[in-house]
């Protein structure tokens, strides 16, 4: 038994409202710079749809992730070191950019400085990547809330494996919001389909990042990740993708996703898991064992052999009390509400969901009955197998056993709940109908409900004398591409030795506040402004120039 | 001997050979995070999946011909039965099969880059000027194997430039064998060590980063926050080291 730690995420999609608050932040904290400018580490897709890119579910086409061979042993999907090497020089199943899209912004000046006319004047859309005028016809959640769903609905690949009639129904039955962030896999294909080896899965706390120094662009991570979360910077040539916030988290504060999240649906804290077992785990055959597979991998903290060996490990005391106290751990073994997103991939995500409930409530209480009685509520879970087999196809690789269970103990939570803060009557009957007791439930509906921020987010710091280490280092993705503000360097926009951020933000910095006076007029269009760089016209001249 | 023969054939390919060496150890040094193939393939995929291949695939038969050409003499190869006749005809039609593929591979990519707005915009003027030499060799090398040896009486490089490389590599330069070789072979070698004078400071360093520890290594790679500090990235410098609590005095060795 090897103990290593994960950082890990569980998001409860019961919650989630669908503000995309969460992306605006990350976009804004990590992706906001030329040549990642239709990157989102973070994005929030409504199901049922296309999600973003493109069909990325569709694994026939795209080819990501592991499968068996014949002799049951795990493959990458789309070919070992010998195939991928052999597809170097022209990666086939490299989305283009018009599966994420077209990245664009608006030609704002016209606004401003249009002469006055019949008509009032327009920003017209210009391609961020030609700079002509474009046609906007795609985006990052262009089917937000099901718009225009009826155009694009039958491209979803989970729907396609339903049968026609389902699809006919499915608009009217059910919708819910998935935010999705970089998986940090315990078995990462995209680190499998490296060639150089610049991906790396951290030895302390599980992040899945790049190396910005070692990425040579040769663009098989991409392919690789059947959760296409590891995206090309068309600028730089290299390959980035979410860091978990490992700046923040390094320090004990949470992601920026879920610190920013305003359902407070997102829970952070580490799981102890045997790396010697993952392997045996995500190649066991059946996919609807995956989940109880991948289940026993994750290691129960408070058993003395585990923390026994994980001392041995070299893992922290503090961080055996963290993953003791860890909220994914509860929410994945204690209460198996929290299931994985698409185990078939076999590579282990760590970003695990709790099914949404809602919309089952909502179908309960659109008939005229009480949506918070629990025979009810199981009754429409009984019925309701259109949803429950398209939440099957996302997180239990089609089994609907799990989600049932799942959406049981929500149901069941509920209606008990109800019974406590109305009458003060705690019906055990409920509970016990999906196998937990009322204490346990009432844990748990803290946990969900109340979710108070320090119980959401159980994250330990990086160890003080590992301090000096971790600062500035190397695989931040902080830096445009010139050295310093100043732009390019010698070899093209990319080259240059990599700045550190605070040097960066010291320039920013000066230059902000050395800018007391209006700038000049010129056309500078704000939003094609990296933040990188003085374009002209943008801030006014230095004094003493 | 004159002059511009010393230049030429002496000064010329030792520049360029001590540029080549120097520039990339500065460059890895000093620029890894621009170190990168730069590829074009998310804005564009449908020429690019056909030149590619092509051109990489050529370059590569077309290196293994130079370094048989080149590099092994030929009495090496008369030992293992392949005199002179086979010899010709091989390294003429394989030649000319591996430079048509290499050449439509290029013309395909560079009409790719002139033609495709986002691939245009995003060509430095750098890689303006390495096409320009990358062309020009292997133009001209094309050139001299169609004029001389598929269309012409056949030109036994083998005797002159051949042991002119493995002359200069020795350090023993004998500039005169290059005098009297065609005009065609002489422009390859010019523009060729052009080419690799200016190869570190292109995109063409990718060359380098050829993944071959890939078949080796395992598939799962794990880092460890130290490591990679140390291995890599961003290199502690001088005068910067970190800020760490002094030891105290007689304690000194005692703990780690």
């Amino acid at each position: 038994m090897k103990v290593m730690a994960q950082m890990s995420m569980v998001m409860n999609l019961d919650k989630c409202i669908g503000c995309h608050t969460c992306s605006v932040t990350c976009k804004q904290a990590w992706t906001n710079r030329t040549g990642v400018e239709y990157v989102w580490f973070n994005n929030v897709e409504t199901r049922p749809g296309v999600g973003y890119p493109r069909t990325y579910e569709d694994q026939e086409k795209w080819r990501g992730g592991w499968t068996l061979n014949k002799r049951g042993r795990l493959k990458l999907r789309d070919g070992g070191r010998f195939k991928k090497l052999s597809r170097i020089f022209s990666n086939p199943k490299l989305p283009e950019i018009h599966d994420y899209y077209e990245p664009w912004t608006y030609d704002y000046d016209m606004l401003l400085n249009s002469p006055s006319g019949e008509h009032t004047p327009v920003a017209t859309p210009k391609s961020l990547l030609t700079g002509k005028d474009m046609k906007i016809g795609w985006s990052a959640n262009w089917d937000d809330n099901l718009g225009g769903s009826l155009e694009t609905m039958d491209q979803d690949p989970l729907l396609a494996k339903m049968s026609e009639e389902v699809k006919a129904e499915y608009e009217k039955a059910f919708m819910f919001y998935l935010p999705r962030i970089c998986e940090h896999c315990l078995n990462p294909s995209c680190v499998a389909s490296c060639p150089s080896g610049a991906m790396y899965k951290r030895a302390e706390d599980g992040i899945v990042l790049v190396d910005q120094d070692a990425c040579r662009g040769w663009r098989m991570c991409v392919s690789g990740c059947p959760y296409k979360k590891v995206y090309f910077n068309h600028r730089t040539g290299k390959a980035e993708k979410c860091t978990f916030c490992y700046p923040r988290i390094e320090v004990g504060l949470p992601t920026v996703c879920a610190e920013t999240c305003v359902g407070r649906l997102r829970y952070l804290g580490l799981v102890l898991y045997d790396a010697d077992a993952v392997a045996a785990a995500a190649s066991v055959e059946d996919e609807h064992d995956l989940l109880d597979a991948q289940r026993g991998v994750l290691l129960d903290p408070h058993d003395p052999a585990v923390i026994e060996a994980a001392r041995a490990g070299g893992i922290p005391e503090d961080w055996i009390e963290s993953a003791q106290a860890s909220p994914i751990w509860k929410l994945i073994r204690d209460y198996e509400i929290a299931l994985p997103l698409h185990p078939e991939y076999r590579t282990m995500p760590m970003v695990w969901y709790i099914p949404p409930l809602s919309p089952v409530v909502d179908v309960v209480t659109n008939t005229g009955n009480d949506g918070e009685d629990a025979d009810n509520l199981f009754a429409a879970i009984d019925k309701l197998r259109i949803p429950i087999g398209y939440l099957a196809e996302l997180f239990s690789a089609g089994d609907p056993a799990p989600v049932d269970l799942s959406l049981r103990k929500l149901a069941a939570m509920r209606s008990y709940m109800r019974g406590v803060s109305m009458s003060d009557h705690r019906d055990e009957s409920i509970t016990e109908a999906v196998g937990m007791s009322g204490p346990q439930m009432e844990e748990m509906y803290r946990l969900l409900a109340i979710a108070k921020y320090e119980e959401r987010y159980v994250i330990p710091p990086a160890h003080a004398e590992q301090a000096h280490d971790l600062e500035e280092m190397g695989c931040s993705l902080d830096f445009e591409g010139g050295p310093g503000m100043g732009g390019a360097g010698p070899f093209g926009s990319s080259s240059g030795e990599s700045v550190p951020v605070a040097v960066e933000n010291f320039h920013s910095l000066k230059n902000r506040q050395t800018s007391d006076r209006p700038s000049s007029p010129g056309r500078v269009n704000l939003l094609n402004w990296d933040g990188n760089g003085t374009p002209e016209g943008l801030f006014p001249p230095e004094d003493g120039k | 001997m004159s002059t511009s023969a010393i230049l030429l054939w002496v000064v010329l390919p030792y520049a360029a050979a001590a540029v080549f060496i120097v520039g990339h150890i500065l460059r890895y040094r000093y620029d890894k995070f621009g170190w990168t193939t730069r590829s074009s393939q998310t804005y564009e995929n449908r020429l690019l999946r056909w030149g590619s291949p092509m051109f990489h695939f050529g370059i590569l038969m077309v290196i293994a011909g130079h370094v048989v050409g080149l590099l092994i003499p030929r009495q090496w190869l008369y030992a293992i039965g392949i005199n002179e006749h086979i010899y010709h005809l091989g390294a003429t039609w394989m030649g000319t099969a591996a430079a048509i593929l290499t050449v439509a591979g290029l013309i395909i990519l560079i009409y790719r880059r002139r033609t495709v707005g986002p691939v245009f915009l995003a060509t430095t003027a750098m890689d303006k000027v390495m096409y320009v030499f990358l062309g020009a060799t292997l133009g001209f090398g094309t050139l001299a194997t169609l004029v001389y040896q598929v269309f012409g009486p056949g030109y036994s490089y083998r005797e002159s430039i051949s042991p002119w490389i493995r002359q200069m590599i020795i350090f023993q330069p004998h500039p005169e064998m290059m005098v009297e070789v065609p005009l065609f072979f002489q422009l390859h070698v010019a523009t060729a060590c052009a080419l690799f004078a200016l190869w570190p400071f292109t995109r063409l360093v990718h060359v380098f980063s050829a993944p071959i520890p890939y078949f080796f290594r395992p598939y799962i790679v794990y880092r460890s926050r130290d490591e990679s500090r140390g291995a890599g990235s961003r290199p502690v410098r001088r005068g910067w080291d970190p800020v760490a609590a002094p030891q105290p005095r007689g304690k000194r060795g005692s703990n780690r």
